[in-house]
């Protein structure tokens, strides 16, 4: 890190400035406190989109905390306890009602758990919006990716946890995906497993993803992702690099103002209008009419009942939706697999944006007319795809859904192409604040 | 020249974003066309009516829990509807004898098998269980215990309206008297000790119960959200002048 | 902020306030977290009153029970054992129990509300080992030979005499806690609970 750049502290002869000094010179915490907060300089136009990306660092740190406070009562095992109940699910029922504060602790879990992907959804769409994405910002995307791909990871074994029928059978579906590869599928699918259905050992080893291997790869990619951030600098609403246009003699952009005071003074009011929204759901509504909390997730796993249907959680229907809407096999492969072959895409090609958008500008503000349709058409059919996975397929919805796989792809495929001949504004030499 | 063209263009793209819209919007919604729908009648709520809640708790220990537990539900819990812990011991703790123990099923799992064939569930959820897209869970059992009706195909020579071929016969059938099914509806051929509305307000009283059980802190829970939500205001007038304050460099 | 700018009065009262109210903030929030980490419901239904028998308990021997997960001695003693506590008055480090290890009701000489039975919590007060009953006197106690009879911590050697005094000079600092207990009959105690009023 860029800490010769950055002058040791000196003291003033305090007892304070003393400690300062002392431990200044034996640890970079002026350099860093400089390089990452009070002379990281941001772009001044910062809209509302720029407030998510700290929001998801406060959704980390509080997934992170309720979590290691809900391990210390929570059991993964599936065995049955003396009133015949799985162990895993009668823990969660003791936290909710025995631990003093237990409930609440397990709701700010249960919300941030869904509160984490509302975040980075709308941290992605910003990035798509102004296009974050593009040169020099390509690594810190992919980054982003990886955390996004982390916290999929993360939720789907969270959710095995509580051991409801949910779980159960969600992860049945889910890890049965496996078993779509040709030849080595049903062996892997078991070996996920650890037996021959989902099981004491399943939850075992998904309790120690979910609590243990996950987080540090996740804190590990988030570290990356800021440190990336800081190297390249922020993009901003208008898409344009702030660095062009430095001061001559400090070499400060000339429209950029420093992290620390002003964004950070700027998100704390974000964060207290998202404390907010989370308290509302947290605490009047934390099932949000079963969106958050599964109505069939307060009966036990049972392996022998299915639920009469299933559905993932909110957050990964959209994909649920692109896994079901393939029924024809075609190429000697089967629906089944293209239908796992085509979810997975759905999240891969993300990763592949900053080549496939081709534009000359970077922001949605000067971009052209075919780009602002196809976006829009590609958001409309993204929440048809999470609203359609929610329900019962019928023949109907699974047309919808077929259509809307189609447009979500045409969006990436068709990228290269419609960027090039849409017809793009300037871009302005200055940030404007609008 | 230049700005009429852009102008041009943005009205043609958002006429195809609203076709677009439509189409998209539309489709699925004609697609929903839901096959089964399950009517349900709505519960009265009592989550702040402590006398009915009692009356619930009542019924509850003399009619259900002789089958059904409540494992998850400790019998001093009961305190939080307005009892004391004598009032709890005298009158509703039959199947323990410590007040902080669970209310646990009278019956063993094996005698309940050989019974019913199946484990009765354990009633402490049964009211977040039984919520779905046609009502809450409320709605769902105060539908249900008042939609037995005589079924001489059955094994208990009962059934019931929403839940089909239910395994549980009707126990409260000495207050509720006996329904027929006729033409898809209900009716009462042989009254019981109470009187239709006397036996709707039991039930009532029952539900309520069982949605208190179904998450005893959910009272506390809302209260301490009053306050968070109000501190959180007082907070965000600070934040906001203080953003203001710095923000007032920045041009 | 320490540039040569005028202090700007209202930008410092601003941030002191902000601060303030969202100390007070986090100080909320940890404390559902540190209240989780209290005795839960179960842990204090586990730990409720426990009722003890002690019908047919004879002169001279002793029932463990447990309470709160820790073993509660019951002594039934003899004529001789309840003797002894006279004679080991300026042995013991506090004879009169003036330190608070029991209730009001057990600050007496045998430190129990009746003479014969002795109850007290088997833990040690030095670092919570429960001592061995040595009831037999003199040299085949093993101690020493003028031994009244006690108890013997095995992890660092103290010594108790038989009302759970802690003789002088050893490692436990304190008498043997006596739980609040009460008669429900002549042969029956609750442990756990002081009698109500």
């Amino acid at each position: 890190m860029a800490s010769t750049n950055f002058e040791k502290f000196k003291s003033d002869g305090s007892l304070m400035g003393n400690v300062m000094e002392w431990v200044d010179a034996r640890f970079p915490l002026t350099a860093n406190w400089k390089a990452h907060l009070s002379e990281y300089y941001a772009p001044k136009n910062f809209n509302f989109w720029y407030f998510f990306g700290s929001l998801a660092l406060l959704v980390l740190v509080m997934q992170i905390v309720t979590g290691i406070f809900l391990v210390m009562h929570y059991k993964p095992d599936a065995s049955l306890n003396a009133n015949g109940v799985p162990v895993a699910f009668a823990s969660v029922e003791y936290i909710m009602r025995d631990v003093s504060f237990g409930w609440l602790i397990r709701y700010m879990h249960s919300t941030g758990a869904s509160a984490f992907f509302v975040v980075v959804y709308l941290h992605m769409f910003r990035a798509m919006l102004y296009g974050s994405y593009r040169q020099p910002r390509e690594l810190l995307w992919i980054f982003g990716m990886f955390i996004y791909l982390c916290l999929m990871a993360e939720a789907f074994a969270g959710y095995l946890l509580p051991w409801g029928q949910m779980s159960y059978w969600g992860a049945q579906v889910i890890l049965s995906l496996f078993s779509a590869i040709p030849l080595i599928g049903n062996d892997l699918a078991t070996w996920i497993r650890g037996d021959y259905v989902i099981g004491d050992a399943t939850l075992g080893r998904m309790f120690a993803f979910h609590v243990i291997a996950i987080p540090l790869v996740l804190v590990g990619l988030v570290a990356a992702h800021i440190l990336a951030l800081h190297e390249v600098g922020s993009n901003n609403p208008d898409g344009i690099e702030i660095k062009k246009n430095k001061d001559p003699k400090t070499g400060i952009p000339l429209d950029g103002i420093p992290f620390h005071p002003y964004y950070t003074v700027k998100d704390i009011v974000g964060v207290v209008v998202f404390l907010m929204f989370f308290s509302i759901i947290m605490f009047f509504a934390p099932e949000l009419g079963g969106y958050f909390l599964e109505y069939n997730n307060f009966i036990p796993a049972d392996p022998l009942q299915t639920p009469p249907h299933i559905a993932p959680v909110w957050y990964f229907t959209p994909f649920y939706s692109i896994l079901r809407a393939h029924t024809v096999n075609f190429f000697w492969v089967d629906a089944k697999l293209w239908g796992v072959i085509f979810m997975f895409l759905g999240v891969l090609v993300l990763f592949f944006l900053p080549w496939l958008d081709r534009s000359p500008v970077k922001s949605i503000r000067y971009k052209g007319p075919i780009y602002k349709a196809a976006l829009a058409i590609f958001v409309v059919s993204f929440l048809i795809l999470g609203y359609l996975g929610m329900l019962a397929p019928t023949e109907g919805r699974t047309i919808v859904a077929q259509i809307c796989t189609i447009l979500y792809f045409l969006f990436f495929f068709l990228m290269p192409w419609y960027t090039r001949i849409d017809k793009c504004k300037p871009e302005p030499e200055r940030v404007t604040s609008k | 020249m230049q700005a009429g063209a852009g102008k041009g263009h943005f009205e043609m793209s958002t006429n195809i974003i609203k076709k677009l819209l439509i189409v998209v919007l539309f489709a699925p919604l004609a697609a929903l066309a839901s096959n089964v729908e399950l009517k349900l009648d709505r519960a009265p709520n009592k989550a702040n009516d402590q006398a009915a809640l009692q009356n619930g708790a009542k019924l509850f220990v003399n009619y259900c829990l002789s089958c059904h537990g409540a494992s998850y539900v400790r019998y001093n819990r009961l305190k939080d509807i307005g009892l004391t812990d004598q009032q709890i011991k005298d009158n509703l703790m039959f199947t323990a004898d410590k007040i902080g123990e669970p209310m646990a099923v009278a019956m063993s799992r094996k005698e309940a098998k050989e019974a019913f064939g199946a484990w009765p569930p354990d009633l402490s959820l049964i009211a977040r269980s039984r919520a779905g897209e046609f009502g809450s869970g409320a709605d769902w059992l105060y539908t249900y215990l008042r939609g037995f009706y005589r079924d001489g195909s059955r094994p208990t020579g009962w059934n019931n309206a929403v839940f089909e071929n239910v395994g549980m016969p009707h126990v409260l059938f000495e207050l509720q008297g006996e329904q027929v099914m006729e033409d898809h509806k209900l009716k009462l051929v042989k009254p019981g000790k109470l009187t239709q509305q006397e036996y709707d307000n039991a039930v009532a009283d029952l539900v309520g119960y069982l949605v208190w059980m179904g998450e005893p802190v959910a009272d506390t829970r809302k209260r301490i959200g009053i306050a968070v939500l109000l501190f959180l205001g007082v907070l965000f007038v600070f934040a906001y002048l203080l953003k203001r304050e710095y923000w007032k460099d920045v041009h | 902020m320490s540039r040569d700018e005028k202090v700007d009065c209202s930008r410092r009262n601003l941030v002191f306030a902000t601060a303030a109210v969202g100390g007070v903030a986090t100080v909320a929030t940890a404390v559902p977290f540190v209240a989780s980490m209290l005795p839960s419901e179960r842990a204090k239904a586990a730990g409720a009153p426990v009722e003890a028998d002690i019908g047919k308990l004879a002169p001279g021997e002793m029932m463990r029970v447990e309470w709160r997960g820790k073993p509660v001695w019951i002594i039934h003693r003899t004529r001789e054992m309840i003797e002894s506590l006279k004679k080991v008055n300026e042995k013991v480090a506090d004879p009169e129990s003036k330190r608070p290890n029991q209730p009001a009701y057990a600050k007496n000489e045998p430190r129990s509300i009746k003479l014969e039975y002795l109850v007290v919590v088997g833990i040690c007060s030095h670092l919570g080992c429960s001592p061995t009953d040595k009831f037999k006197t003199g040299a085949d106690s093993g101690i020493d030979a003028d031994w009244p009879g006690g108890f013997l911590c095995p992890c660092h050697g103290s010594t108790f005499d038989l009302a759970g005094r802690v003789y002088k000079n050893k490692p436990a600092p304190d008498n043997l806690e006596v739980p609040p207990h009460y008669y429900i009959s002549d042969t029956r105690i609750l442990i756990g609970e002081d009698k109500k009023a």
